[in-house]
């Protein structure tokens, strides 16, 4: 990328200041919105002062913040191939993270859509899902790993061609003071497995659109851990994944009379339970 | 009681039962065959595996599953770590099947299950935190784990959860570490749902060396 930074002469400290000053104000393809109030792509209806994160993520890159309980979370599918791997974990007490055989254990439900909720293993709401264009999603498979995608691609570390989901979390999370342990099983969006009667996977993962979203709620202030890597059941060779989009605003706290709160009782036991977490 | 037949070759260096709903943690050496009986039937077995020199890598059900494309252990399953390393091989089991995507059981998630009356029970969750206490490891070490004996099935319209169990008495698992590995056990003390019969019951576990 050139900038007017080209012609400066760095060879003095005060030349290299004028240098390094001049980059600034550039738009790469793939950076967050800073201030977040600037969003270009401010959903309708949403206050400048009310958003909260907008950022294009990179193939084989990753991202993590915290968003306060109420947040809307939405994750764009901009061309139609992305894959995010999705950890949550309770931004106050972070031992309390996402626990997927709870997730689907408790809603006795595998697939992941509309209506679902992302439930921590402390018997709370981390994350409800508010609205999903996708064709689906995947909640039973691994991340990709350094072996895995050294055998598969070639390179899989972080700084090489095809960066590998596990050390990219590695990275992410360590910056929260978290560590490798941390990185548990994630939810795989945005390519649709199906498990068939006798237990074997069926990949769906190209049926999901281009400009496919799936709205989250965040029913809890959490930390949102995400990579943007190939599932491990892509058949391609290539490692192929495309841009997320991730947008995210200010949201009030789920009303006792929501829909999806009341929904089953299993559910509403777990709003129960993230309120009670709240009273103190 | 029984004795289970057609051990696995070898001298029996460990021979123990587990009451029922307590926890259980041992090496199980490279080379070395765990069995796990299920003595009265029907009795769900909780199980962690950690590589003993560096628990940090640890079993993972997701890897496990999409690497042999199925979410059902049986016989031949290679039990992988989250680095993809095999930690363990499923050498032989009388029963059919095993599960590890129904999790293990903890308070909180029995007070979403089964209700807010629940949260005094004893869970599986209790055990293995309790015993990774020991070990200088937490709650954060406790990951998705390994069902043994415990039947939960997938439908077609997505539908999942544990059903009534398909062991029976005195059937078993053969687990043979293919390099150092820690086993956590915990003896389910479920009583709410049909993975234990709605009674804990105790396990035998053998350990022999080629």
């Amino acid at each position: 990328m050139s900038s007017s930074a080209d012609s400066i002469s760095t060879a003095t400290t005060h030349g290299a200041r004028d240098h390094a000053r001049a980059q600034a104000g550039q738009r790469a393809e793939f950076q967050p919105t800073i201030p977040a109030a600037g969003a270009l792509d401010r959903p309708p209806g949403v206050a400048p002062a009310d958003m909260l994160w907008e950022e294009t993520v990179e193939p084989g890159n990753y991202t993590a913040r915290v968003l306060p309980r109420g947040a809307n979370l939405r994750l764009t599918d901009l061309a139609g191939d992305t894959c995010v791997q999705l950890l949550l974990f309770n931004a106050a007490a972070t031992a309390e993270r996402l626990n997927l055989p709870d997730t689907v254990k408790i809603q006795w439900q595998a697939y992941l859509g509309e209506g679902a909720l992302l439930l921590s293993d402390m018997g709370r709401v981390l994350a409800s899902v508010r609205e999903d264009t996708t064709a689906g999603h995947d909640l039973f498979n691994a991340m990709s790993n350094q072996a895995r995608n050294d055998t598969r691609y070639g390179s899989g570390s972080v700084h090489g061609t095809a960066p590998n989901a596990r050390d990219r979390f590695a990275v992410a999370l360590s910056k929260f003071g978290l560590g490798r342990v941390d990185i548990g099983p994630a939810a795989n969006l945005f390519k649709k497995v199906i498990v068939a009667a006798d237990g074997s996977f069926t990949w769906h993962g190209d049926e999901s659109p281009a400009g496919g979203r799936l709205l989250l709620r965040c029913e809890m202030d959490v930390l949102v851990a995400l990579t943007v890597t190939p599932h491990v059941l892509d058949p391609r060779p290539e490692y192929t994944v495309t841009p997320l989009g991730v947008t995210a605003w200010r949201g009030a706290v789920t009303p006792p009379d929501d829909p999806v709160r009341l929904s089953t009782p299993e559910r509403t036991r777990a709003f129960e339970n993230t309120e009670d977490w709240y009273l103190s | 009681m029984s004795t289970p037949s057609e051990l696995p070759t070898g001298r029996i260096v460990y021979d123990e039962v587990v009451a029922a709903r307590a926890p259980w943690s041992k090496v199980v050496k490279a080379g070395e065959t765990l069995r796990i009986v299920d003595l009265e039937g029907n009795q769900a077995v909780d199980c962690i595996l950690y590589r003993a020199d560096d628990p940090v890598e640890r079993y993972s059900a997701a890897d496990t599953m999409t690497a042999q494309n199925n979410v059902y252990l049986v016989t031949g399953t290679e039990l992988l770590s989250n680095e993809g390393n095999v930690l363990m091989t499923i050498t032989g089991t009388t029963v059919e099947r095993h599960d590890t995507v129904g999790g293990a059981c903890s308070r909180e998630s029995n007070s979403l299950r089964y209700g807010h009356h629940t949260r005094a029970q004893h869970a599986c969750v209790e055990n293995f935190v309790h015993d990774n206490a020991r070990r200088g490891m937490g709650k954060r070490d406790v990951v998705p784990n390994i069902n043994w004996f415990m039947n939960v099935p997938v439908e077609a319209d997505g539908s999942l959860g544990i059903v009534d169990g398909i062991s029976a008495p005195g059937m078993w698992v053969d687990l043979r570490a293919e390099i150092d590995t820690l086993v956590a056990i915990s003896n389910c003390p479920q009583i709410n749902n049909p993975c234990n019969g709605f009674n804990p019951t105790p396990v035998r576990l053998i350990i022999t060396a080629p």
